[in-house]
Formats: structure tokens, sequence, C-alpha cells
């Protein structure tokens, strides 16, 4: 049973950073997130101190490292995380929930901390860790003792973060990169939420050696998750009205290899069309108007300012609004990622037209629904799935009844994910206090056969 | 149901032979799996339809039956598949399959290992996620449920990328040969907690593992233990509201006359000119949509966490 045991793909899967990949950084707890490249000149502002990037080339993903002060300045040291075993007596006391201590005595005067201002900069200037702040700033804590545990430890979080920032170094993959957009830059991906992403990937079978069509308008998103699932074989057709591809930056982020880039094309929905349908049918679309309509076809050149710095040097920028930040990818690396999202070679075009595609996925918002699907259902091979994601339900509707009563497809249904996180505590268990409520609209359902 | 190699993909217009799995359609709520066989017959209260008459025709066809009543011929899916497989167990549903999938980050090429087994819903999806080059190894104590399970998968054509295993995984955790290997472990046992150990042995670093249980309590003690060698530990419930939409047509009012809203109709019936405006009512036809009345209320609770990074 041990027949294909070794792991077959280290290019896909890769566990470890290297110079020039792509990682996102998670610092503090979530507090920002950072989207970066790893290059030696590469550096990241936290705060006001300006840390090296590389200390992070070469680690696995997951590592932690935390704000330091070395000789030359601020550095990013890795931090190994103890492998808990031996909980003690407080916490033990606290998990069975025996609380001996509340907050009645406290009183918030700010008069608290002994500790100056002053007194931290000279530990500062004197090298002392971050760690080192904090716990001087407890010991010299009046109220410290007096605190609950659970306010002691809310009290420790805090100044470890102002003290000593951690940084988490992660994968960037659909689901870090669809989380993270969704919580600090929602409308670049049109709300899409990750749950919601994951069912249009299923109900499409995105599987290998298929061939899907995408219409994305979710800044690439979807035409990379897509790509990442179908692992370097069939193709991703990411396709678009009019002459103007949309925006795709979001495909730069994953560490795509060649394989998988090579496997990303773009056509323009006419070039789809033609011959297969009479060209007055797609007419009426050209008046849409593209959002991006000066990007070209090339998926690293179209840079939007709003979120990724001066191209001349490899800063990160820092942006107050959003937090989803790229850190900008230096000139010479750009060419590396260029593969993606070629144009569609007539061959293949050929070939999907005699074949169908197997599967559609619609994330259009700005598009007019039934009318799209109307023309892009016959692309589609007998038997295909599709699944078409809206923020609004109205349009879905009447695609719906539109596709019943041409009898264009089976098993349609209008779907709307419901997604809650809880915190698991000792006795502390609930849902969380904050969720989203909406995470946006799926119709979906399999074409049949025209009789 | 997968193409494992480029020859025989999915996206060629694929006709129906003898011997293929189709998915036979009724209603969204009525489908059944058939394996085609030439001088079989599929009989329901349509009527009896031929095997023989599907042989050639591309899957997404309407077939008749003797009677002339109709159903459709789908090409298996997955998801199809979770709809129409014999339930020997309670099994994982679409929506919590799709996000497992991808909070795991499963894809092509990566090691599964999943216990327990139980009627292979969710197997089926992670097979999917791996092909072609990945493997998902699955367990279960349940010999019958094993021995069913690969059944299924020859029957879906999935067995190629998975291995059925008859083991307990809470007395005796996942065998060591695995040690170090998986990208991802799933749980869904009644007691997670006593996995959790092996299943932190057989993760890469910072591989992934989620835990399904209908309780929180199940919740609860899996979190705790999790702490030792797992960071990131996060719980969701995922649920799905389906929409019926109809078309109404409604009686509106017609006229160029402005009615206020409420104001009697009766009252205004009479003008001076004796024209009748509001009698002439049109019928407006719209297409509405509102949330099912029904639903599943609750399935399980997914926790995920990331096996901590220590080199
Ligand atoms: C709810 S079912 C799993 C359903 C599955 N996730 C699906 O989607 O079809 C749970 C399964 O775990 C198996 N199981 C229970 N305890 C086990 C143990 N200690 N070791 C291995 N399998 C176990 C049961 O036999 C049962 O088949």
């Amino acid at each position: 049973m041990s027949s294909n045991i070794e792991s077959t793909n280290p290019n896909l899967n890769s566990r470890l950073t290297s110079e020039g990949c792509s990682v996102l950084l998670d610092i503090n707890d979530g507090d920002r997130l950072v989207f970066a490249r790893l290059a030696a000149a590469a550096k990241l502002k936290i705060g006001n101190k300006s840390c090296s990037l590389q200390p992070l080339i070469g680690c696995s993903y997951g590592s932690l490292f935390q704000v330091e002060t070395g000789p030359d300045g601020s550095l990013l040291a890795r931090v190994t995380p103890a492998v808990q075993g031996n909980i003690t007596e407080e916490k033990r006391d606290n998990q069975l929930n025996v609380e001996s201590r509340d907050n009645r005595t406290l009183i918030d005067n700010n008069k608290a901390q002994s500790l100056t201002g002053e007194d931290i900069q000279a530990m500062k200037s004197q090298g002392a860790r971050g760690d080192e702040i904090i716990e001087a700033l407890i010991a010299n804590s009046a109220t410290f003792e007096k605190k609950t545990s659970f306010s002691q430890e809310k009290y420790r979080l805090r100044k470890q973060k102002k003290y000593a920032p951690k940084v988490l170094l992660r994968r960037p993959v659909a689901r870090s990169i669809c989380e993270a957009y969704f919580r600090k830059y929602p409308a670049k991906i049109r709300f899409l939420r990750m749950d919601t992403l994951s069912l249009l990937l299923s109900m499409a079978n995105v599987s290998c050696h298929s061939d899907i069509l995408v219409v994305d308008m979710v800044g690439g998103l979807l035409t990379g998750s897509v790509a990442e699932r179908l692992g370097g074989t069939g193709f991703v057709c990411n396709s678009y009205l009019g002459t103007a591809p949309y925006s795709m930056d979001i495909v730069r982020i994953f560490n795509f290899s060649d394989e998988i880039c090579k496997r990303i094309v773009r056509s323009p929905i006419s070039d789809l069309l033609i011959q297969k349908e009479s060209p007055e049918q797609i007419i009426h679309h050209d008046d849409v108007c593209n959002m991006e309509s000066l990007t070209n076809n090339q998926v690293s050149t179209s840079v939007r300012v709003d979120e990724i710095s001066d191209p001349s040097g490899s800063e990160i920028s820092e942006q107050g609004a959003e937090n989803v930040e790229n850190i900008n990818i230096p000139a010479i690396r750009v060419s590396k990622s260029t593969k993606a999202g070629e144009r569609a070679q007539q061959e293949t075009i050929n070939l999907w037209k005699e074949n169908g595609f197997s599967s559609l996925i619609i994330a259009a918002p700005d598009l007019d629904t039934w009318t799209l699907v109307r023309d892009l259902l016959p692309l589609l091979s007998n038997s295909a799935p599709f699944a078409i994601y809206h923020q609004y339900l109205q349009p879905l509707a009447t695609c719906m009844h539109n596709l019943q009563v041409g009898k264009m497809a089976i098993g349609l249904q209008i779907t709307e994910p419901w997604l809650r996180e809880y915190q698991v505590l000792p006795s502390r268990t609930h849902p969380c206090m904050q969720m989203s409520a909406f995470g946006g609209y799926i119709l979906s359902g399999t074409k049949i056969c025209s009789s | 149901m997968l193409a494992c190699d480029s020859a025989n993909k999915l996206s060629f217009n694929r006709f129906i032979s003898n011997g293929d799995l189709v998915i036979v359609y009724e209603r969204h709520d009525n489908m059944k799996p058939v394996t085609v066989s030439e001088n079989s017959v599929l009989q329901n209260r349509f009527g009896v339809f031929k095997h023989s008459d599907w042989i050639g025709k591309p899957f997404g066809s309407k077939v008749f039956s003797n009677k002339g009543g109709f159903v459709y011929l789908l090409a298996p899916t997955p998801e199809l598949w979770t709809l129409v497989l014999s339930h020997r167990t309670q099994i994982l549903y679409i929506a919590d399959i799709s996000f497992v999938i991808m909070y795991l980050e499963i894809v092509p090429g990566c090691l599964v290992m999943e216990s327990g087994t139980g009627s292979g819903s969710l197997t089926t999806s992670l097979a999917r996620a791996v092909a072609p080059t990945g493997h998902v190894y699955t367990f279960d104590f349940h010999e019958q449920r094993a021995a069913s399970a690969r059944e299924d998968f020859e029957r879906t054509g999935l067995s190629s990328l998975i291995s059925v295993n008859v083991r307990d995984i809470q007395d005796e955790g996942f065998s060591d040969e695995f040690a170090g290997l998986a990208d991802a472990v799933f749980l869904d046992l009644p007691q997670p907690w006593l996995a959790i150990p092996s299943a932190a042995k057989m993760l890469k670093q910072d591989g992934t593992l989620c835990s399904f249980s209908p309780c929180i309590e199940q919740v609860q003690r899996s979190c705790e233990t999790l702490q030792t060698s797992f960071t990131d530990i996060r719980t969701f419930e995922v649920l799905l509201r389906t929409y019926e939409i109809r078309e109404e047509r409604m009686e509106g009012i017609s006229g160029e006359g402005n009615v206020a809203n409420g104001s009697l109709p009766c009252k205004r019936r009479q003008r001076s000119d004796g024209s009748n405006m509001l009698s002439s009512s049109s019928s407006v036809s719209t297409v509405m949509a509102r949330p099912n009345g029904e639903a599943r209320g609750h399935t399980g609770y997914l926790t995920f966490a990331r096996l901590k990074c220590l080199s």
C-alpha cells in the first residue's frame, strides 16, 4: 500500500521559502497582512522600525519571527514556539474555571505603571530585548498581580505587540490570499468569502486535466484558485468582454511554477464565440465598459497604484486604509511570471470549440449575468457543471428562471453560504463576537444537451 | 469520474459506453447511480428504460422510457456522488467538504490521511483534489465499511488514488510508515483527541489538520489536545441556505393616473370624462426569490490547526 508514498511534486507544494518567492506576512496576529516577495534587499516596516526580509529566506512556512534590536538596528529573529507539555498550576485552575481574582479593585488612573517612557528608552539603548522590556513593565505594574489571569494575558499581548512585534511567515495559497483580502481589502475581490470560493471550485468540479472557462472580475483570485487545483494540467481560460482583459494581479501572489503559469491563458469572449454563435449575439456586450481598459495583456504589468508601492524600489508601501499590501516585485523578476495569462493559442481555442469546456465559473458582478450565461453555456461540453457568483440575488434568480424556461440546464440551485467562527477556550467557548454576515450567492447547475 | 491522464480528459464530449457509471437524474432531489450494462433495464415510475438505448449517447442526454417518460443521464462528479451514495454512516456534505479541501490546502500531488472512511463521501472529493499525482490513505476500523468503500471507489474509478485500510486509529494511531509525510490529516472520529498526537506525527512541518465533530464537547477536548503541537487552531461552522424562485403574475394597476397608496380605487373609478382608468388592470410578471423554509441546521464543527514549526 506504500507504492507512492513519496511526495511527488516538490515544486508545487514547497514548504520552504526561497529568494524571489512570494509570501504572506502576518504581523501581530493579523493586525497587518502584507504580501511580499523575498529578496535580500527587501525591507519591512513595522512601526518606526525597518527590518530586512533576508532572515526569512530559506525558512519553513509557518515560521515565527520577532522584531529585535541588533547591533545594526532592528532585525527579524526567529522564535521557536515551545512544545507545550507542562501546564502551570494556575492555567490548570483556570481551565477548570477556578478564578480566584476579579477586577473589583482595579482603578484605571494611568498611575499603575511606574516605568516611564525615558526608562524604557534607556533600556532599549542598552540593547534590552522586547521580552525584557515587557517583563520590566509587568514587574513595575502595581495592578498586574491583581488582574484576573485572563486580563493578565491580554496585558501581556498588548505589550508584546508594541515592544516585540511578531511576524508569521505564511504560504500564499488560495485560502490565505482570499481570507487576507476579505479581511483587509474586500472590495478588490468583490466580497468573495473563502467558503464561497471553495464552493465555486467544487460546484464546478475543478479537477486535474479539465479545461475551465472563467470570467474573473475578482482581481485574479478565481483564476489563481482554479490554476492551483489544476496543478499544471488542463487549462484555466480567463475570458473577458471587449478588448481589455480584467486585472489578474492576484495570480502573481501565488507561488506558481512555470508549469502552472502556462496553464493560465486568456481569451476575449468574442474569440471563443466566433463560428459557434452568430456575431451579432455578442455585440450588445461591447458597450459594457471594462474596469481597467488600459492594462495590457501581461499580468505583470497591470500594477495598480492603490495597493502597490512605487515600482522603482523594493520597499513596502504603508497604506493606512488598506492593510493588504503588496511589496513591489523588483523589475528583474517581473519577467519570471509573465507566462501566466498569455493569449490562448488558436489551436487550443479550436479544441475547446470542438470538445467544449469542462466547466464554467463566473464572478463578474459588472456584467449582465443572464446574457453572459446564455452566450457562454453553449461553449461547455454536455453534462458540464457551472457556478456563478454574485453579490445580489436578483440577477441570479432571473438567470436561473431563463435557464429553466430555455431547458438549458438542470440541477439548478441558488445557495448562500453561512460561515461562523468560534472561540474555543476552557469554559469560555462561544461563537466569535464579530462575523461576516454575508458571503454572496451562487447559482449552480449542470448543462444538458440541447434537444 | 476523473481524468487522471490527459488522454481521457473530461472536456471531450464523452459518449456513454457499456460499463460506464451514470447518474440518472429525475429531479434535483431524485437521482440514482447506475452502471450501464447492455442487457439491463432501469425501471422507475416513468416506465422502463433500456440501457442499450443509452450507449453511444453523450452524457447530459435526455432519454425516454417505453411509456414516453424521461430522465437525464449525467456524468458522475464528487458532488453528484455525495448525493447518491449509499449511506452506511453519517456523511459530509458539499459545504463542509468544500471548506475542508480549501482550508487544508489540498492540491494535486498532496498526500492526505483520513479516518474514518465512513461512506467515503469526503474521500471522493479528497481524491479529486490530490489527483493526478497525490494519494489519499483512508482508515476505518469497521471491516465491512472499508470493503464497501473500496467497492465504491472501484466503481467511481478512483481506486488508484485511494487506499482503504482497516485500523483502529483512536487506539493504534496511524501507521508509522507515513510519519512526517502527510500534507494534511482529516479526522471524523467519535473521540478525535485520541488520534491527534498520532496525526501530529504524520504531518509535515506546517501541515494542516482538520477534525469534524458534531458536538461542542468533542471540539473542546480536541482543542485542548491540539495546544501541544499545533498552532492556528480555529473552529468554524459552515451552513448553506438555498433559495427557491418562481415567476409570479401579479395584478398591477394600469393607467396614467397616480393612485396614491392606500386610496380606495373605487372612489376614483369614474372620472369626469367617463373613462374607467382603473378597471383595466394589467398583470405584471416578476421572477422572485426567497429562502427555502427548511434547511440543515447543523452538521458539525470544523476545527483546523497547523503543525507548529520547530526547525
Ligand atoms: C461519521 S463516519 C465518517 C463519514 C465520512 N467522513 C464521510 O463523509 O463519509 C465515522 C467513521 O469512523 C469510523 N470509526 C469510528 N471509530 C474509529 C476508530 N477508532 N478507528 C477508525 N475508524 C473509526 C466509523 O466506523 C465510521 O465509519
